[in-house]
């Protein structure tokens, strides 16, 4: 499945995969939806809830509105703090300069704080392939390494793990006894191994959450430490940001950062807020600005999309995402804000992920920027919808369409199907081109539709 | 001059639930109100909308407004296709033509506490039961009938507001306001997860001891009800109007 990706991602086959295994799928939900609900009760604490996320909405749109002046001054300011800063096109010059960068200092042993970034960007098996060790050091993500797998999450990577799995996973890799899966023992076991790392490594690699364009600076939010501790110890330090990270200042910080953490996981702040301004004594600090197709983003209707502050609550809200899995979307960043973003890189294979969607909006209101999620996947089909794996599809709409047009047409084919429905043997009735009748029972046919009632109506009223 | 509301009958209630239609007449008269059903009534395109065919949703938009853009209002039993017909035929409609129509078209209850008012609401039918509320999506998020559990502002709901002035009425609400997994063709395309969601809303109802289900769009309870029924799970499903008309038959 890794190495060789299918064209086309199948949404509701991989969802009807995950669904088999039906106490981990409602473990899944109920975890999730427990972190929905320590978001409200987090949300709910601020009074002002509603017009924070209005004033981040309007602080990403007017940063992205004026990228190009925020991303000089950005620029301009870190360089002024002995930040180097770094520009990549796409996805293979990021890794080109990280390795670049990491082989001009001589560095064989890299320590990663999360960064989706470098997910999108495929840094580890780069760098691996040079001979480099990457060691993920958030938790989460650690587990998911160890076990050769991806992220199904952005803030809880290995939430499609139950912990007699991460047992199983630690005990091949870090020697724990396979038979205990307490947490706590787990845990003590992986920030042993880590602290190994983080002692032995040559290099932090960190992701950045916001970049403030009039300082010059960065921030990192963590709730393990692990990018304090990764950044503390080494003298070189490897920043990677997307362009639409950037904020205008310090100022707007505390609007987002009381966004962040009560929309990700209901916490009131992340652990660790750290400020990076710039490279400690003797040490250097690199920090690369990655485009990947942000700014072919930015001139689209797709714009909005790009004022994602990655906390994940689109996911854990979203009744599909929770029952699906992360990994049915086949993408970086799954959930609704993933399925929004995939169809900027490949409509063709991700065409599946806009219809993985009931419309239910619940997305857009816990956004913390106040994205229009279900509109954008909404907006996507008129294109996903050609792809050949829909032709049926298309034409049984078009079918109804016709019907639907011909109103006598229409009302004689219902009649006559409300007629013959209930003398039909079901074997008939359900079968395998009845899509409907898979999981549920049809509905029953009333003896007289409201137009031959009304009508009925209309003559006795005449008659008086 | 009394106003004239039109009634609008989603196709499937025609043919399906034509109580809820019927019910849905007789709470829009007994207020007062001269109603008109004007034909021929057509899907209002939806499913076509939502699936990016929009050449095709544009002829069931415009068919809809040539019907009923005349009126002073139009109310449907169904916050869905009302939805539709409110924002999605936005860019489908001559702009200036939507902008004219949009604010005339009523999902039942919003139509019954905005322009009747709960203190002139004439309900006279009794009903001493349990019942279980269903607030569909396009209800609570497009319609915006009541306070979703996602948005930190005052609770309120439209729906309830208008139920609970049924005599004897005892509303439950269940665990989540989540999505039941209908979502128009999703119910098909995405089958297993469509009806997972249900299952969880039907569960999550009978886990308050409620065994009838009521809502504003019959779509939901057609989706709820098909898998209440392939389950053998006891649960009933009725359309608020049923309950309002007092069309609610116990045998």
């Amino acid at each position: 499945m890794k190495s060789e990706e299918p064209t086309f991602v199948n949404h509701a086959r991989n969802a009807e995969e995950f669904l088999r295994d039906s106490e981990q799928a409602r473990w899944h939900d109920r975890a999730l939806w427990f972190v929905r609900q320590k978001r409200d009760t987090a949300a709910a604490s601020v009074p002002e809830w509603e017009e924070l996320r209005r004033a981040a909405e309007a602080i990403k749109a007017h940063t992205l509105e004026h990228l190009g002046y925020y991303l000089e001054r950005f620029e301009e300011r870190a360089r002024d703090n002995g930040i180097e800063v770094l520009w990549a096109e796409d996805a293979a010059e990021f890794r080109r300069l990280v390795a670049e960068i990491l082989e001009r200092h001589g560095a064989a042993r890299v320590v990663k704080s999360k960064s989706m970034l470098t997910e999108e960007c495929g840094l580890n098996p780069h760098l691996e392939a040079r001979g480099i060790e990457v060691t993920d050091t958030d938790l989460g993500e650690r587990i998911v390494q160890l076990a050769g797998d991806r992220p199904s999450h952005i803030v809880l990577p290995a939430i499609h793990l139950r912990k007699e799995q991460v047992a199983e996973i630690f005990s091949s890799h870090l020697h724990t006894d396979p038979a205990n899966a307490d947490p706590t023992y787990l845990t003590r076991a992986a920030r042993e191994h880590l602290r190994r790392k983080f002692l032995e490594a040559d290099a932090a690699v960190t992701g950045v959450n916001f970049a403030l364009a009039e300082e010059g600076a960065f921030v990192v939010c963590t709730n393990e430490g692990n990018a304090d501790l990764g950044t503390a110890l080494p003298d070189l330090h490897i920043a990677c940001m997307g362009l639409e990270k950037l904020i205008p200042s310090a100022r707007d910080l505390g609007i987002f950062t009381r966004l962040l953490a009560r929309s990700a996981t209901g916490q009131a702040i992340t652990t660790y807020t750290s400020h990076f301004r710039r490279p400690k004594p003797g040490g250097r600090l690199y920090l690369i600005l990655v485009d990947n197709g942000r700014s072919t983003l930015l001139q689209s209707s797709r714009r909005e999309l790009l004022s994602c502050i990655r906390c994940g609550a689109c996911m854990n809200t979203c009744p599909v995402y929770r029952r699906s899995g992360g990994h049915s979307y086949g993408t970086v960043v799954p959930g609704p804000v993933g399925s929004a973003l995939a169809g900027s890189r490949n409509p063709q294979r991700y065409a599946s992920l806009p219809f993985a969607c009931s419309l239910c909006a619940s997305c857009d209101l816990v956004c913390p920027v106040r994205i229009d999620l279900h509109r954008h996947l909404l907006d996507e089909r008129p294109q996903t919808i050609r792809v050949p794996e829909y032709r049926g599809k298309v034409r049984g709409l078009k079918a109804a369409a016709f019907l639907l047009r011909h109103p006598r047409l229409y009302r004689q084919t219902m009649t006559a199907l409300r007629r013959l429905l209930p003398r039909l043997p079901r074997s008939l009735i359900y079968n395998r081109f009845n899509l409907w009748g898979q999981e549920r029972e049809m509905p029953s046919p009333a003896p007289r539709s409201f137009r031959e009632l009304y009508r009925a109506r209309q003559e006795s009223d005449d008659d008086r | 001059m009394r106003p004239t509301v039109a009634l609008f009958v989603p196709c499937y209630v025609d043919d399906f639930y034509p109580q809820a239609a019927l019910a849905t007449l007789e709470i829009l008269e007994a207020q007062g109100f001269r109603v008109e059903y004007p034909q021929p009534q057509r899907c209002c395109g939806q499913p076509f909308i939502n699936n990016g065919l929009l050449d095709e949703g544009r002829t069931f938009a415009e068919a809809f407004a040539d019907l009923f853009e005349n009126y002073d209002y139009v109310v449907a039993p169904s916050s869905s296709c009302i939805g539709t017909a409110k924002y999605r035929y936005e860019g489908l409609l001559e702009p200036e033509r939507h902008r004219k129509l949009a604010p005339k078209l009523y999902e039942l209850c919003e139509f019954l506490h905005d322009v009747v008012g709960l203190e002139r609401l004439r309900l006279e039918h009794p009903f001493p039961h349990r019942v279980g509320l269903h607030n569909s999506c396009h209800a609570l998020r497009e319609l915006e009938l009541a306070r979703p559990s996602e948005l930190m502002i005052p609770h309120f709901s439209k729906i309830e507001a208008v139920l609970s002035r049924v005599e004897g009425i005892e509303i439950i609400h269940p665990e989540r306001d989540e999505c039941c997994g209908f979502g128009g063709t999703f119910s098909v395309q995405e089958s297993a997860v469509s009806a997972a969601m249900g299952r969880d809303r039907i569960a999550d109802h009978r886990r308050q001891g409620v065994e009838m289900m009521a809502g504003v769009d019959l779509s939901c309870l057609m989706h709820m009800e098909g898998l209440a029924r392939r389950d053998g799970t006891p649960m009933r499903f009725v359309h608020v109007a049923q309950i309002l008309a007092g069309h609610v038959d116990f045998e």
